[in-house]
């Protein structure tokens, strides 16, 4: 399979990689995907006082592109507020990284991962 | 060391020095580059000489009679002319057929098309360790079986199965019984004497020698008729038409004569291999070998890493030539058929690698593979919410995942 050389380096150096306490308040989890498709995308983002994203953190279950995917979404949604994280789309996703077609996917998995931490944050906040 | 490391011998092997020494020998005008099938000149006598030393060479590593030795372009076409040549053959004794659920897509896709000719097969279910059982052949013939074909060694899991216990039984069942030993030629014993075979497939590619010739073996006594599947000239006793290819043969009896020479002690040192790398990596946590251990050929070994995902994977083995049971890398979408067949899960199967070690592998290539996949396993299982969540004792199975 013929990869970019961003997936590669995302791939090969992985942004972020890690965990944070997700019974923490401050902390949303968003984990997306199922086993028996290949792909599972855990993201959490930490929030802080004035509802912006000051840290991210992800791992993931999946091939190239998903791992790809989720480390370039944890840089892109440092310093964002969740409603300005939370239109991040699938679409900037797989262009930044020049996705094949089959592997779009990948791309859908992370954008569904932002919207699943968002959800999580919002219940556990409500 | 040159990377990548080639570690797929199961697929194909590089052809031996050796080997190629004697096969450029008939290419050229300054070699006999002549037809066997030509009798009226020296052109012809001396390829056809060279045609009969190499027929000689690949029924002594049989226990054969050169008689019986078919040349084909590989162990494909063996596979087909042995199941519709005798199916087509010997149909009005019967028209069930039984073959087993791991065997090589030649066989299995040869047999569908005997079932869409009106023939009825069944595919017998292997043990979780690839075997199949005497007594699971016992209770599938019937009276109108008219063929059994089961491989000698499986391509992918390694495993030997009971040749010789097939062969009584179908002998006593008056059934064909083909083997396809594409696999198990010059690395196990093949002894024609000994087993009750009727139809044995060959390769030469998988055994040091060149791509694009392989043989048949069928049996004279007693007397095994096909009915060919390429027509022409009537060449190999009308079996198979087609001049042949004298530089592939020289060469592919070549190999087998090498073989027969050095399989003890080749066997020895790849199995040393074998296990060295099975030690280097097995002291790890979730890591499965996928068939059975003892009934297996000394080069192969096939591994499943639990948690790791197979493409990120064999992304991470780039430095390693091996086969991947994950669907990502193959054109299909299902995982290794072999894998699911003996009862392994998706995820299982998406996870296994098959390490094929011989002739030419070095320790110091195992050694480097054990540090790159000891390396990698760890890296992408730190990476991987799964390899946590069955850290923490969660069962992956029990949570509803959102299926997309």
């Amino acid at each position: 399979m013929a990869y970019s050389e961003k997936v590669i380096d995302h791939y090969e150096n992985p942004r972020n990689v890690g965990s944070f306490d997700k019974d923490d308040k401050s902390v949303a989890t968003g984990m997306v995907g199922a086993p028996a498709c290949g792909d599972v995308m855990k993201l959490q983002l930490k929030i802080d006082a004035n509802g912006i994203i000051e840290d991210a953190k992800f791992k993931t279950y999946g091939c190239g592109s998903a791992i790809a995917s989720s480390s370039l979404v944890t840089e892109w949604v440092k310093g964002k507020s969740l409603e300005e994280a939370g239109k991040i789309s699938n679409t900037e996703i797989s262009a930044e990284l020049a996705l094949p077609p089959v592997k779009i996917h990948c791309s859908i998995l992370a954008e569904d991962a932002i919207k699943a931490a968002i959800e999580d944050y919002k219940s556990k906040n409500a | 060391m040159k990377l990548p490391i080639y570690l797929d011998y199961s697929a194909t092997t590089p052809v031996d020095p050796r080997v190629v020494e004697k096969m450029v020998q008939y290419l050229s005008v300054d070699g006999d580059f002549g037809n066997p099938a030509s009798r009226s000149h020296r052109f012809g006598w001396q390829a056809e000489e060279a045609v009969d030393i190499a027929r000689e060479q690949i029924a002594d590593l049989l226990n054969a009679d050169s008689r019986e030795i078919v040349f084909t372009s590989g162990a494909t076409e063996s596979n087909n002319l042995a199941i519709k040549g005798a199916a087509h053959f010997y149909q009005k004794k019967g028209k069930h057929i039984i073959t087993a659920k791991t065997e090589h897509k030649a066989v299995l896709d040869t047999c569908r098309q005997l079932e869409r000719e009106g023939f009825e097969v069944t595919y017998l279910d292997p043990k979780e360790d690839g075997i199949v059982t005497p007594e699971q052949l016992k209770e599938a013939l019937r009276d109108d079986t008219v063929l059994v074909s089961l491989m000698h060694v499986n391509n992918e899991i390694g495993v030997i199965q009971d040749i010789a216990a097939f062969g009584e039984l179908c002998r006593a069942n008056k059934t064909i019984l083909h083997v396809d030993a594409a696999q198990s030629a010059g690395k196990i014993e093949i002894d024609v004497q000994k087993m009750k075979v009727d139809l044995i497939s060959f390769s030469g590619h998988k055994i040091y020698g060149p791509k694009g010739i392989g043989a048949l073996y069928v049996s004279r006594k007693p007397r095994i008729r096909l009915e060919a599947q390429m027509h022409g000239g009537g060449h190999e006793r009308g079996m198979r038409s087609g001049t042949l290819a004298t530089h592939q043969i020289v060469a592919m009896g070549e190999a087998f004569r090498i073989a027969k020479e050095e399989m003890a002690s080749e066997n020895e040192r790849v199995l040393a291999l074998r296990n060295r790398l099975l030690n280097g990596v097995n002291d790890m946590e979730e890591v499965y070998v996928n068939g059975s251990l003892e009934n297996r050929v000394a080069g192969n070994i096939n591994i499943s890493f639990n948690y790791v995902e197979g493409e990120s994977l064999v992304m991470a083995l780039k430095d390693l030539a091996v086969s991947s049971g994950s669907a990502c890398t193959s054109a299909s979408l299902e995982p290794s058929y072999v894998l699911r067949a003996i009862g392994r899960d998706d995820e299982l199967a998406h996870s296994s690698i098959r390490f094929s070690i011989g002739r030419f592998t070095t320790e110091a290539e195992i050694d480097y593979a054990i540090k790159i996949i000891r390396e990698n396993i760890g890296r992408l299982r730190d990476m991987s919410p799964l390899w946590d969540m069955y850290k923490e004792g969660i069962d992956i199975n029990s949570i509803e995942w959102s299926h997309h």
